[in-house]
């Protein structure tokens, strides 16, 4: 294996996480490395999107969370003193469980992230919705209605115009909590061959109650359970040979 | 027997629903149709642009409808800014267990349960007699000082001990200065005239000290829009807040994951996605406003005007108080009877169509959100 595949470019150092008295996260260690796909696959409630979510301090919103530990991006902890939260969540773009666009037009969804960082030169921001639908896979399917409503596309079109809004503002990170979950297999598709697609630029991570698309997507694959971090490692090895039991136990299917 | 009751119950509980569904819109067909066959004749051109004459019991209700439409765009402007800011900090930043979103909470809860009287008699006390009556006295403070600086110059016929008559002093203080005393020194006609009356410097700023001129520590256009605006607060936060809190929370993560703050988030994505609920908060703010009365008997209605208010502080006449003035003080009621059906159909009028442009407005950007 080439040494230039482990450049790290998240790590997560003995983060813990408090739902006030409740601990949701334990101690979590792990490196995500640039321009892979990092799978997350674990049980309800194991933590996993509670832990990407600390990757781009979305946690922040919720009352009563308390975080110990760190978590750098670049060797930066997110968590150090000085760290501007809207600077890091414009370079760790988000994708949500549910598609959430605006309701606004598709080309008002994409433009809205670049808008707020202060581009507002129509014909830049007409390049920026355009490369970002190309980049989402969505351009052929919507250039002839950009100023329709994002809301009157399908599930799977919608979930590619938050990818596109993500990307718009040109993330060097992508955190994507089980994209597919609410769509149909053609669509899951079309994200899951996006995603592989979108690694050559960008370092994704993607949390995902599906293990095959943990398989089929990913580079590396961490297994959580109850706050903690099972097993971390390439995703063939993971899921051919897991070390441990209860990530056998999951993946074949025994529990979870 | 158990079957007949049953079965009478079931009659009962389709049936009284119905009736009462039947009593409220014979009630509005009533009202509605009552007036507008009795009014309809009486609403003519004229009705609508002239100025009422003879005590009220001729003429038109023009200076009323553009009183109580001033009255109500005043109030909005004040009313519904506020109330905004006020939800969305409760919604928006205010902890919600937090002591002092709690106080606001519960004042707005009293402000709503207030009866609408109080405010009226809040609103002689606090803004005209306080408030205003503040401005004058600042206002006037401050004329007496440049009085006091004309009196005592050189040219001045009482400078220094001098002792002068009361048309030498006039005639002095309508040239003294740029104008700004001419008012003010007719007043000095008040004086005994002639050259027997002599009055040095002291006696002149005495009599105007005691003279304070009220223009804002009156009733007028905006003491009454102001309290108008208080009785109407908590309509507007309310319905504000709930329409706030129905934009859901994955759009707002959305735009915070792109980088934007929360204050853009709030202007872009959740101000704009609650607009419908905002409109509708600020329509039946108006809706209650325009029909008050009794917030504006002590701030600003008149009995009767020649012309719509020209400024804030006038006084003005309003539809809702027209009527009561029309149906129990009137010096004809042959007369003024067919005055208060063509005033009623346009109050009604009015208000109907005011919640009709409301809902049209609601529709067109709910039309234009999800198109």
């Amino acid at each position: 294996m080439a040494k230039e595949e482990y450049q790290t470019k998240i790590r997560s150092q003995d983060l813990s996480l408090f739902y006030g008295e409740k601990q949701a996260l334990r101690n979590i260690s792990l490196d995500m490395y640039a321009n892979k796909v990092t799978a997350f696959i674990g049980p309800s409630g194991c933590g996993k999107s509670t832990f990407i979510r600390t990757l781009n301090r979305m946690n922040d919103l919720i009352a009563g969370v308390k975080i110990t530990g760190s978590a750098f991006i670049d060797g930066i902890d997110v968590y150090g003193p000085g760290i501007n939260v809207v600077n890091l969540r414009k370079r760790v773009g988000m994708v949500f469980q549910k598609s959430n666009p605006f309701p606004k037009s598709i080309y008002e969804n994409i433009a809205y992230g670049p808008k707020v960082n202060g581009i507002t030169k129509k014909s830049d921001l007409d390049d920026i919705v355009e490369t970002s639908l190309r980049g989402a896979a969505l351009w052929n399917e919507v250039s002839d209605r950009l100023h329709s409503s994002a809301l009157a596309l399908s599930g799977g079109q919608q979930q590619r115009v938050c990818i596109a809004r993500a990307i718009a503002v040109n993330p060097e990170i992508l955190l994507m909590d089980e994209p597919c979950s609410a769509l149909d297999p053609i669509s899951t598709m079309k994200i899951e061959e996006l995603i592989c697609e979108l690694k050559a630029n960008y370092t994704i991570v993607i949390v995902t109650h599906n293990m095959q698309q943990a398989a089929r997507v990913s580079d590396y694959t961490a297994f959580f359970y109850i706050g903690e971090l099972v097993e971390f490692g390439q995703t063939k090895n993971i899921f051919t040979k897991p070390v441990k039991t209860q990530t056998e136990d999951y993946i074949t299917g025994r529990f979870g | 027997m158990r079957e007949h009751r049953k079965s009478f119950i079931g009659f009962l509980a389709m049936r009284l629903p119905m009736l009462a569904t039947l009593l409220i819109i014979l009630t509005i067909v009533l009202i509605i149709g009552d007036f507008f066959f009795a009014g309809i004749g009486h609403v003519t051109w004229e009705f609508l642009t002239q100025p009422p004459r003879n005590a009220n019991t001729e003429g038109g209700i023009l200076p009323a409808i553009i009183g109580t439409a001033e009255l109500v765009l005043l109030m909005s402007l004040a009313a519904v800014p506020v109330g905004t800011i006020t939800a969305i900090y409760l919604t928006e930043y205010a902890r919600q267990t937090s002591i002092f979103a709690r106080i606001i909470r519960f004042a707005v809860n009293t402000l709503a349960g207030v009866p609408s009287v109080v405010f009226g008699l809040f609103g002689l006390g606090f803004f005209i007699q306080t408030v205003g009556g503040q401005m004058d006295q600042v206002r006037w403070d401050q004329r007496m000082k440049s009085l006091h600086a004309v009196i005592a110059a050189p040219a001045s016929p009482v400078a220094g001990n001098h002792i002068a008559t009361v048309a030498l002093v006039q005639t002095y203080l309508q040239k003294a200065d740029n104008g700004d005393w001419t008012d003010q020194a007719t007043k000095l006609n008040g004086f005994p005239r002639g050259t027997v009356a002599r009055v040095n410097a002291d006696i002149v700023e005495r009599y105007f000290r005691n003279s304070v001129e009220l223009n804002w520590g009156k009733p007028g256009l905006i003491w009454a829009a102001l309290t108008l605006a208080l009785l109407t607060l908590p309509v507007v936060i309310v319905s504000v807040e709930e329409s706030l809190r129905t934009v859901p929370r994955d759009i707002r993560e959305a735009s915070l994951a792109l980088g934007a703050t929360k204050l853009e988030t709030i202007i872009k994505v959740v101000i704009p996605n609650s607009l419908t609920g905002i409109l509708t908060g600020s329509i039946l703010a108006i809706g209650r406003g325009a029909g008050e009365v009794a917030p504006i008997l002590f701030t600003g209605v008149v009995y009767s005007a020649q012309e719509g208010p020209h400024a804030l502080t006038d006084q003005f006449m309003h539809l809702g108080y027209h009527l009561y003035i029309l149906a129990t003080q009137s010096t004809n009621v042959e007369a003024t009877q067919p005055l208060q059906y063509a005033t009623t159909l346009v109050l009604l009028v009015l208000t109907l169509a005011l919640n009709l442009s409301a809902i049209l407005l609601r529709s067109h950007i709910r039309r234009r959100q999800v198109a």
